[in-house]
C-alpha cells in the first residue's frame, strides 16, 4: 500500500511538474514579459534592469525551477493588467466559483440520482424512455445555450431571476458568499441549474446503470420475497449499493465543473476564477492565465489522485494491477 | 465486428468493380446486421436523417439562400432587425430574420453551420490520425516510446479539455501577427480541439496493439519480414476499429460543442467568417433588446446538430456491442 502510495504521489508530482513546464513556456515565451510590464516612457536602462530584477536573463532551468519554487508558494507574480498580486485576485474570485460548482453539485445529485432510479426501476415504460432520450438531449446541449435559453425565458420574459451578477455578498473572514442575502441565492439559481444540466445526465445514466445491474442481484431477489415494499427495496437497500460510483464520479468531476464554469461565468457575468481568466485571455495577462492553469490542473490532479488512493486503500486488488486499470478507465 | 470490416472493405476498394459484384456487396450490406439494428430504431434514422439534411442544406448553402451573409455590399441597412416571417412584421424572404446589420439569419446560419461541421469534422480526422499513428507505434514497440508517448497523454488528460483548448488557441492568437489571426483562425480551432483529444484514441490502439502484438499471425508476419508499418496497418489496426468508430462518432459531436464554445468565447471564429458559436455571441448582445431570434435560431441549430450526432452515435455503440446483441 506504501508503494502504490508513494508510486501515485510521484505520478501526481510529474504531471504537475509537467503542466508547470507548460504555464512557465507560455509565461516566458510568449510575448515578452518585460515588454508587458514597463510603461512607454521606460528608457533602455529600465528594461534592462527590470530584466536583471525578474532574473530573465538566467537560463532555462534555473528559471523553470524558480517559476516552480514560487509556484509552489503561491507566488505567481504580478498581474499585467491590473498591476495587482495575482494569488490575491485568484483569492477574491475563488468563493464565488466555489459556491457555483457546490450548488450545481448538490442540484445534479437532487436531480440525477432520482430520475436514474426511475429510468432503471421503470425500464422500457414511456415515462423511463422520455427521460433516457431526454438524457440524450442534456448531454448534446451547450451550456452556453442553457445559460442564454434561461436568461430569455427567466429574466427576459418572465423577469423573476437576475440574470447577471452575484447579488450582495457577507464577507465572514476572507471569504465572500452570497449565500445568505435573498438576492445573493436568487443570483446564483439560473447559473447553477445551466452548469449542472450536464452533469445531471452524468449522474442519472450511471445511477440506472448501477441500478440495472443491483436490481438483477440475489440480495434483492431476496427482500422482495420477504415482503419487503418494493419502494423500499429499490430506494434504500438497491440504492445504496449505488452511491459508491457516484461518490466517486462527483468527487472526480469537481476539477472539470470549475473549468467549465468559466463558460457559465461568461454568460451570466459570473465574479469568478473562469471569468477573471477570460478576461486575462483577451488581454494576454499571462500571469493570470498561467496560474489559473496552474490552480485548475492542481485540484484535477489532487483529486484525481484521493479517489485512487480511496480506491486502492478499500480495494487490494488495485493495487498491483494498478498501472492497468488507471489504463484502462482513463 | 464482422459486418463492420466488411463495410469498411467495400469503401476502401473503390475502382468501380464489375455490375454483379457490386450488386453482392450491396446485397451483403442490405442483410447486414448493422443495417438492421439502423433500420429498426428509429431514433437512429430520424437522426440521420436530421444530420443529412442539415449537412446538405450547409453544403449547398451558396446556392439556396438568399444572401450571402458575408458580402458586405449585399447587406442593406434599413433591413435590419426583422422578425421572423410569422411575425406581423416579418418580410419575405427572411424567413428567420435579420440581425442589427440587415443580415439574413438563415443564410447566416446555413453558412455557419457549414463552418462548424468542417471544423468538427477536420479536428476529429487531425486527432484519429495523430492517435491511431502514436497508438500504434506505443503499443508496437513498448519500452521508452511507449511511455513517452503515453506519459504525455496522462498530462493532456489531466487538465481539463476545454482549458487546454483555450490555452492554445489564446497563444496562437496572441503570437501571431494580426492580419494572420484571422485567415488561420479555422486551422488554430482545429488544432487546440485535437491536441485534447487524440490521447483516447491512441490509449485504444495502444491496448489491442499490445495484444494482437504477442499473436502468432504477428510473429509470423515478422518472421517472413514484412515491415513493421505494413503489420501495423493492415494486421493490427483493423482489430479495434470498433471502439474507435464509436468514439470518433461521439468525439465529432463533442467537437463540434467545443468549436462552438470556444467561439462563444470570443476565442474562436471571427466575426466576419462566423461560426454558429460565433452568431450565438453576437446574438447574446442583444438579449435584452427583444432581438430574440439573433440568438435562438443559431442556438437550436447547434443543439439539433449535436443532438443528431450524439443519437447515431449512442445507436452505434450500442449495435456493435457484441454484449448487447
Amino acid at each position: 500500500m506504501l508503494a502504490f502510495l508513494i508510486k501515485r504521489t510521484a505520478n501526481a508530482a510529474f504531471v504537475m511538474l509537467a503542466v508547470a513546464l507548460l504555464a512557465f513556456t507560455i509565461f516566458r515565451f510568449f510575448g515578452d514579459p518585460v515588454e508587458m510590464m514597463v510603461n512607454e516612457q521606460a528608457t533602455q536602462a529600465d528594461r534592462a534592469e527590470l530584466r536583471e530584477r525578474l532574473g530573465l536573463n538566467d537560463g532555462f532551468i534555473t528559471q523553470y525551477t524558480r517559476f516552480v519554487t514560487n509556484a509552489v508558494q503561491g507566488d505567481f507574480g504580478i498581474s499585467y493588467r491590473n498591476q495587482q498580486d495575482v494569488m490575491v485576485l485568484i483569492g477574491e474570485r475563488f468563493p464565488a466559483t466555489f459556491e457555483l460548482v457546490l450548488v450545481a453539485t448538490v442540484i445534479s445529485l437532487v436531480v440525477g440520482i432520482p430520475l436514474g432510479v426511475i429510468t432503471a426501476v421503470h425500464r422500457n415504460s414511456p415515462l423511463a424512455n422520455a427521460l433516457q432520450l431526454g438524457s440524450i438531449v442534456g448531454v448534446s446541449l451547450p451550456s452556453f445555450v442553457v445559460g442564454i435559453m434561461l436568461i430569455l425565458a427567466f429574466s427576459v420574459s418572465l423577469g423573476w431571476l437576475p440574470a447577471f451578477g452575484r447579488g450582495e455578498t457577507v464577507d465572514i473572514g476572507w471569504w465572500s458568499t452570497g449565500l445568505l442575502t435573498p438576492s445573493g441565492r436568487a443570483a446564483l439559481v439560473l447559473p447553477a441549474i445551466s452548469l449542472s444540466t450536464f452533469q445531471i445526465t452524468l449522474v442519472m445514466r450511471l445511477v440506472r446503470a448501477e441500478m440495472l445491474e443491483t436490481l438483477r442481484t440475489d440480495y434483492v431477489k431476496f427482500a422482495r420475497a420477504r415482503g419487503v415494499p418494493v419502494g423500499r427495496v429499490n430506494w434504500v437497500h438497491a440504492l445504496r449499493n449505488c452511491l459508491m460510483p457516484v461518490i466517486t464520479l462527483t468527487g472526480m468531476q469537481i476539477g472539470n465543473l470549475i473549468a467549465f464554469a468559466l463558460v457559465t461565468e461568461t454568460v451570466f457575468q459570473w465574479p469568478g476564477m473562469g471569468l477573471l481568466f477570460i478576461q486575462a485571455v483577451t488581454f494576454v495577462d499571462i500571469p493570470v492565465m498561467a496560474a489559473y492553469l496552474m490552480l485548475v490542473s492542481f485540484i484535477f490532479v489532487v483529486l484525481n489522485t484521493v479517489v485512487d488512493v480511496t480506491y486502492a486503500w478499500v480495494d487490494p486488488r488495485l493495487r498491483d494491477d494498478a498501472a492497468k486499470a488507471g489504463g484502462a478507465n482513463g | 465486428m464482422a459486418d463492420l470490416s466488411m463495410t469498411t472493405e467495400t469503401d476502401t476498394k473503390t475502382d468501380t468493380p464489375p455490375l454483379p459484384a457490386r450488386r453482392a456487396r450491396l446485397a451483403a450490406i442490405r442483410d447486414s446486421d448493422l443495417w438492421y439494428s439502423f433500420r429498426t430504431h428509429p431514433s437512429a434514422v430520424f437522426a440521420a436523417c436530421l444530420l443529412a439534411l442539415v449537412t446538405l442544406t450547409a453544403l449547398f448553402a451558396p446556392w439556396i439562400t438568399p444572401q450571402d451573409p458575408y458580402d458586405l455590399a449585399a447587406l442593406e441597412l434599413w433591413n435590419s432587425e426583422i422578425p421572423p416571417i410569422w411575425n406581423e412584421a416579418g418580410q419575405w424572404p427572411y424567413i428567420l430574420g435579420t440581425d442589427t446589420q440587415g443580415r439574413d439569419i438563415l443564410s447566416a446560419i446555413l453558412y455557419g453551420s457549414r463552418i462548424s461541421l468542417i471544423i468538427g469534422f477536420a479536428s476529429v480526422i487531425a486527432a484519429l490520425s495523430v492517435g491511431l499513428s502514436l497508438g500504434l507505434i506505443a503499443g508496437y514497440f513498448g519500452g521508452w516510446i511507449d511511455n513517452v508517448i503515453m506519459r504525455l497523454g496522462d498530462v493532456l488528460l489531466s487538465m481539463p479539455f476545454i482549458l487546454i483548448a483555450i490555452l492554445i488557441t489564446a497563444v496562437a492568437t496572441a503570437s501571431l501577427p494580426t492580419g494572420l489571426k484571422d485567415i488561420l483562425a479555422a486551422p488554430i480551432l482545429i488544432l487546440a480541439i485535437a491536441v485534447p483529444s487524440w490521447v483516447q484514441y491512441a490509449r485504444t490502439v495502444r491496448a489491442s496493439a499490445m495484444v494482437e502484438r504477442k499473436k502468432e499471425y504477428v510473429q509470423a508476419a515478422r518472421l517472413i519480414r514484412v515491415k513493421p508499418w505494413r503489420i501495423m496497418l493492415h494486421h493490427i489496426l483493423p482489430n479495434c476499429l470498433t471502439p474507435i468508430l464509436v468514439a470518433a462518432t461521439l468525439n465529432f459531436g463533442l467537437a463540434i460543442l467545443s468549436e462552438a464554445t470556444l467561439s462563444f468565447l470570443g476565442v474562436g471564429m471571427p466575426p466576419d467568417q462566423p461560426s454558429l458559436g460565433t452568431l450565438i455571441r453576437i446574438g447574446n448582445q442583444y438579449l435584452f433588446s427583444g432581438l430574440w431570434w439573433i440568438v435562438v435560431f443559431p442556438a437550436v441549430q447547434l443543439c439539433l446538430i449535436v443532438l443528431s450526432v450524439n443519437m447515431i452515435g449512442d445507436w452505434l455503440r450500442d449495435a456493435l456491442n457484441p454484449k448487447l446483441r
